[in-house]
């Protein structure tokens, strides 16, 4: 093995780490690790600085690994491979260990013990390091065509972002028409316009763009492959699809408040959206209205809140009371979401207008009085510290959306998560909220969580942006981390071929050895199902070798 | 135990949802018993039995394996080979005479960062209420 030359680069992340790992005396450790020719502490590794003197600690001290203990791989590896690459050295000649997440951000009141265990872990990573090997990605084509799934806003707006760059477009919507939930709301905050007057434009600019191919009434039954090259088969459709990007713009439902506040036995008790199916058709003369916020959201078993949902109760509120300046309106809320310019701005436009904001306990909800229709709401007025009687000739639940029913189907369709609330859960909340972990596979709109009508078409902008990278650039390059077979051990049992999910290993005729197998590597996706069936070790795999997992394992071990 | 009584413990998490489970861990700032070392791997399906056979022969308390739940693999089949294999590793360490609860597969997906800390709080402590592991072959002589 030639003469290993390994730097180490400890981050402090500012305090992220340092607060908690005593970082200089880590790096005095890791200059001591066999190999190491060179270990520093670096305020933040990813900063100008911290990378440009990664650069040049590689030339000065002709370095031929890197390890750097920071954060995660999975926002930062790219960023440092590419470093290495700028320092000549090939980019796969580097290790990460994340001492943050798994470490100091969870060890938070135990220095010494997270102290103890960053060494140990940057110890297994320089380990591991000294087995690297330089390699080379493999490049394959994509195809120039996305499939958006889903035809409301977020997905019409994806949809003819991509078309208006030349890029092909399936959509396919599940119900008969486009338009999705918008195509149920009635006016739109701050400005109170029509909804169909952001809609249909939309609309017919997606029904009218020749490069847009729109599947109604539609599901997609299948999607197979990965990035550039995604089969695609769409129920009740002969051809099977191919496309190179996958937008999910499955949008969200709003939640049906079954068994709450009278809801849907009391015939005036009325979800937000079934109100504005009524403000269509114009404002009644109501004489007093009592809205609910918060029903069914920031409660123990649906945790978070719907974003817009006050906003809503407070368009609706004023359209009421524009059309009859009489009328009583309270909205009895938990706190008010108003945030931003707009919204503090129609928040006190609601209140100038008279519509009463009245705060309510979850502890000690609203009740709804009435037989077979609600006449009032009783409800305890934290303010003036008594309950109070509202009349009230109608009653709206404000709701908050809930994940569409079958996102899990899609999910393990597209092989891509789901929060813990049932939402699409993107790759990282800040660095990349709207694509997935998975190559080509991008979100957007309420799918991800509940957003309004601006949020959407910003993520779908972004979502449709991101998408088009690879198909402008035409080209993917595969992580360099697929399975090879070493022939010389190879006996040709064919475990590896049974197990692969890809069908990437054929056994091939040697001629000094019978029939051994071999990897195509174009269609290896690096799981390593195959190395861990082997039993010769013949089969291994780029970057997760056995010799170099086993390195690991015998450093954690040496301190035991 | 490596020293104070305190286990040592290997973790192998794949790449798509544990290993994501654990950065939401950090993320969310859920504190844990500090004696679990992650290695990242792409998919549970890469852990050779022989890797856990070795770690525990060479004196660490315990290997947990964590990948995606049943039907999620970002491969779609690793975890069934993972968990056959598992089921058929935990035999063979009864039979050569280890406490298999040494030996730990559990499923994290990338959004159960809560899921992960209590995952290692509790193989901590179950690992912890074993003592130390009685297998550990005597270093070389000399």
């Amino acid at each position: 093995m030639a003469r290993r030359r390994i730097g180490v680069f400890v981050c402090h992340c500012g305090n992220n780490i340092g607060g908690v790992v005593r970082v200089p005396e880590v790096v005095e450790y890791a200059r001591r690790l066999p190999n190491v020719v060179y270990a520093e502490g670096s305020l933040y590794a990813c900063s100008q600085e911290g990378l440009s003197s990664m650069k040049e600690k590689i030339a000065a001290y002709g370095l031929n690994r890197v390890v750097v203990a920071s954060c995660t791989p999975r926002t930062h590896e790219t960023l440092f491979r590419n470093t290495c690459e700028e320092a000549g050295l090939n980019r796969y000649l580097f290790e990460f260990v994340n001492i943050r997440e798994h470490c100091s951000w969870i060890h938070m009141h135990a220095p010494d013990e997270a102290t103890e265990k960053a060494k140990s872990l940057i110890k297994m990573g320089v380990a591991k390091s000294c087995y690297l090997e330089p390699q080379e990605e493999l490049e394959s084509e994509v195809c120039p065509e996305a499939l958006v799934i889903g035809g409301g806003v977020a997905g019409m707006t994806a949809a003819l972002n991509l078309a208006r760059q030349g890029l092909k477009v399936r959509l396919v919507e599940r119900g008969k028409q486009l338009g999705g939930l918008l195509s149920e709301v009635n006016k739109l905050f701050p400005a109170n316009r029509e909804a169909k007057e952001i809609l249909d434009p939309l609309v017919e600019g997606v029904k009218n763009h020749p490069l847009v191919t729109i599947y109604l009434g539609s599901e997609v039954e299948s999607v197979e492959g990965f990035i550039g090259n995604f089969k695609v088969r769409i129920a009740k459709v002969e051809e099977e699809i191919k496309v190179g990007t996958v937008i999910v713009a499955t949008g969200a439902r709003e939640l049906k408040p079954i068994g709450q506040y009278g809801y849907p036995t009391m015939a005036n008790v009325l979800t937000q959206l079934e109100l504005e199916e009524r403000l269509k058709e114009g404002v009644d003369e109501w004489q007093s209205v009592v809205m609910i916020n918060c029903v069914g959201a920031r409660v123990a078993d649906r945790s978070y809140c719907g974003r817009f949902c006050c906003l809503v109760s407070m368009k609706n509120a004023i359209l009421i009371k524009e059309g009859n300046p009489q009328a009583k309106i309270y909205i009895l809320h938990r706190d008010v979401m108003a945030s931003g310019v707009e919204a503090e701005r129609y928040y006190r436009r609601a209140m100038e207008l008279g519509v009463r904001f009245i705060r309510y306990d979850p502890e000690n909800p609203p009740q709804v009085l009435g037989d077979g229709r609600v006449e009032e709401v009783k409800v305890y007025h934290a303010l003036i510290g008594r309950e109070v009687i509202l009349p009230a000739q109608m009653v709206v639940l404000t709701t908050p959306l809930v994940p569409q029913a079958d996102n899990e189907r899609l999910s393990k369709m597209l092989k891509v998560p789901l929060g813990s609330e049932g939402f699409f859960l993107e790759a990282h909340l800040k660095l990349r909220p709207i694509e997935f972990a998975t190559d080509g596979v991008y979100l957007c709109g309420s799918a991800r969580h509940p957003s309004d009508i601006t949020e959407s078409v910003s993520q779908a902008y972004a979502a449709s942006a991101k998408a088009a990278i690879p198909m402008r650039e035409g080209v993917v390059r595969a992580e360099a981390i697929t399975a090879f077979s070493q022939e010389s051990l190879c006996n040709g049992c064919g475990n590896c071929l049974w197990v692969c999910p890809f069908g990437a290993i054929e056994l091939r005729d040697s001629e000094r050895r019978g029939q051994v197998a071999g990897v195509n590597a174009a269609l290896c996706k690096g799981c390593g199902c195959c190395v861990a069936a082997c039993p010769n070790g013949a089969m291994q795999q780029r970057g997760f070798s056995d010799q170099q997992l086993m390195t690991m394992i015998e450093a954690l071990a040496e301190g035991v | 135990m490596a020293s104070d009584d305190q286990p040592t413990i290997l973790v192998f998490a794949c790449n798509w949802c544990s290993y994501a489970g654990a950065d939401l861990a950090g993320v969310s700032r859920l504190e844990m018993p500090p004696h679990c070392q992650v290695v990242r791997v792409m998919c549970s399906a890469r852990v050779r039995p022989e890797f856990v056979i070795a770690a525990l022969s060479r004196g660490l308390d315990g290997v947990v394996v964590l990948g995606c739940h049943p039907g999620d693999c970002h491969y779609s089949e690793g975890n069934y080979y993972t968990r056959r294999r598992a089921l058929l590793l935990k035999g063979l360490l009864e039979y050569v005479g280890i406490e298999s609860e040494r030996f730990q597969l559990r499923w994290i997906s990338a959004s159960e960062g809560a899921k992960f800390a209590r995952t290692i709080t509790e193989i901590t402590d179950a690992i912890k209420a074993l003592g130390p592991n009685g297998w550990r072959q005597p270093p070389p002589e000399g």
